[in-house]
């Protein structure tokens, strides 16, 4: 989905606020959430993709003003919901407040998972175009490199596809590649020596 | 933290929500006995960058090693007894004189847990994220990394299954130190590509 989560390039966002050195876990919840979310994934078998999908749902206000653990107490709490555990209203009458979950699946559940690609369709060097499209499901196809050229510069092995794997039982594995694009190509500013390697599957990619 | 006899401190909206959800799934019987102590033991003293500082500073002293890490990283950093969920398909990436590498994940938070632990609040929030991508020179050098501008500058963004480690060059005047010692020079910052040493 074209979700607030897809920052790559967004601009308007001020300095890093970098530390050299921080805990693993700043408050004792971030602990809880974390290992929270491993206890629903654990009960009703959630997929890195239907996962990662669960955060890039999070209303846009939410997920910008909310840390990185909040992000996933909400994953935890919506799939939890979403799959019968708990519902919405005892979670907030348990918190005595407001209890936000993520917004609906947007993408229809996925029929049929199609065949396993084994062939990597492109080598090392070849050039490439990623497709222009816009999945209203979960992708790891980032935003800024949809439409534009680049080259082939490693192959990775074939892995199961999440865009599938987030919205069915079922999997695909294909092909993923690591491909290089000019700075310069992707934003038109006419940076000089910067290139940007996006990691990607065979079926989100075609021939340039 | 509260003293005793003192009421504790009210919690949070969000300590109220994990709060909640804890207590439901607990009913439910799901969260097993000692389970989120469990959590934060593992990565708060097994993980973390001391990990990569080993593979780096073995790198630097080994250079047969090195050309195993850099053709296999996934097999070279388990040598090390290094591995495991989000280090399972590793490329190492080396800096040079002429090439800066930097890490980043725009769409999430992918980092290489078994050699540097859990990713900092900093390369998970979206200043870092939408802007790496976009501006390198720029942010490096706001986050003190200025590199002359004929070094070439590969940013790597993990969006699929593979995970990046930066091996940054070996600091001059080194050469007699041994590999703990040589460890200790190696930063976080500069296996992420935020820095050089």
């Amino acid at each position: 989905m074209d979700g607030i989560h897809d920052l790559g390039g967004m601009q308007g966002f001020g300095p890093v606020a970098h530390s050299p050195a921080e805990p693993a876990f700043v408050y004792r919840w971030e602990a809880v959430a974390r290992a929270l979310m491993l206890v629903v994934a654990g009960a009703v078998e959630v997929s890195g993709g239907e996962f990662r999908h669960s955060i890039e749902r999070m209303d846009p206000g939410h997920y910008l003003t909310s840390s990185y653990y909040e992000h996933w107490l909400t994953a935890a709490a919506t799939l939890a919901v979403e799959h019968g555990l708990v519902t919405g209203a005892e979670l907030e009458q348990r918190a005595g407040g407001r209890f936000p979950l993520s917004g609906p699946v947007l993408a229809p559940a996925v029929a049929d998972a199609g065949p396993d690609v084994e062939k990597a369709r492109f080598g090392v060097g070849d050039r490439v175009r990623v497709r222009e499209w816009h999945p209203p499901g979960h992708t790891r196809c980032p935003a800024y490199v949809r439409g534009k050229c680049g080259v082939v510069v490693r192959l990775d092995g074939t892995y199961s596809v999440p865009d599938v794997e987030a919205h069915a039982a079922a999997r695909r594995r294909e092909p993923t590649y690591s491909v290089r694009f000019g700075a310069a190509d992707l934003w038109h500013d006419g940076q000089v020596g910067v290139s940007v390697h996006v990691d990607l599957w065979d079926s989100y990619l075609e021939a340039s | 933290m509260s003293k005793e006899g003192h009421h504790p401190a009210p919690l949070s909206p969000v300590e109220q929500r994990v709060a909640a959800l804890e207590a439901v799934l607990t009913e439910r019987g799901l969260v097993p006995e000692g389970f989120i102590e469990e959590i934060s033991r593992r990565y708060e003293s097994e993980i973390g960058p001391m990990n990569g500082a080993k593979v780096v500073a073995r790198a630097w002293a080994d250079p047969g090693y090195k050309q195993r890490l850099l053709g296999d990283g996934t097999a070279a950093i388990a040598e090390l007894g290094f591995g495991g969920a989000e280090g399972d398909h590793m490329v190492v990436v080396e800096n040079t004189a002429a090439v800066h590498n930097v890490i980043v994940c725009t769409l999430c938070s992918c980092y290489p847990w078994p050699v540097l632990g859990l990713p900092p609040a900093w390369y998970k929030d979206p200043p870092y994220r939408a802007r790496m991508v976009r501006e390198p020179r720029v942010l490096l050098a706001e986050m003190g990394c200025r590199l002359p501008g004929e070094v070439e500058i590969r940013v790597w963004d993990s969006s699929a299954e593979v995970r990046y480690l930066v091996l940054p060059q070996r600091p001059p005047g080194t050469e007699g130190m041994t590999q703990t010692q040589l460890a200790e020079l190696v930063t976080r910052d500069s296996m992420i590509g935020v820095a050089r040493l």
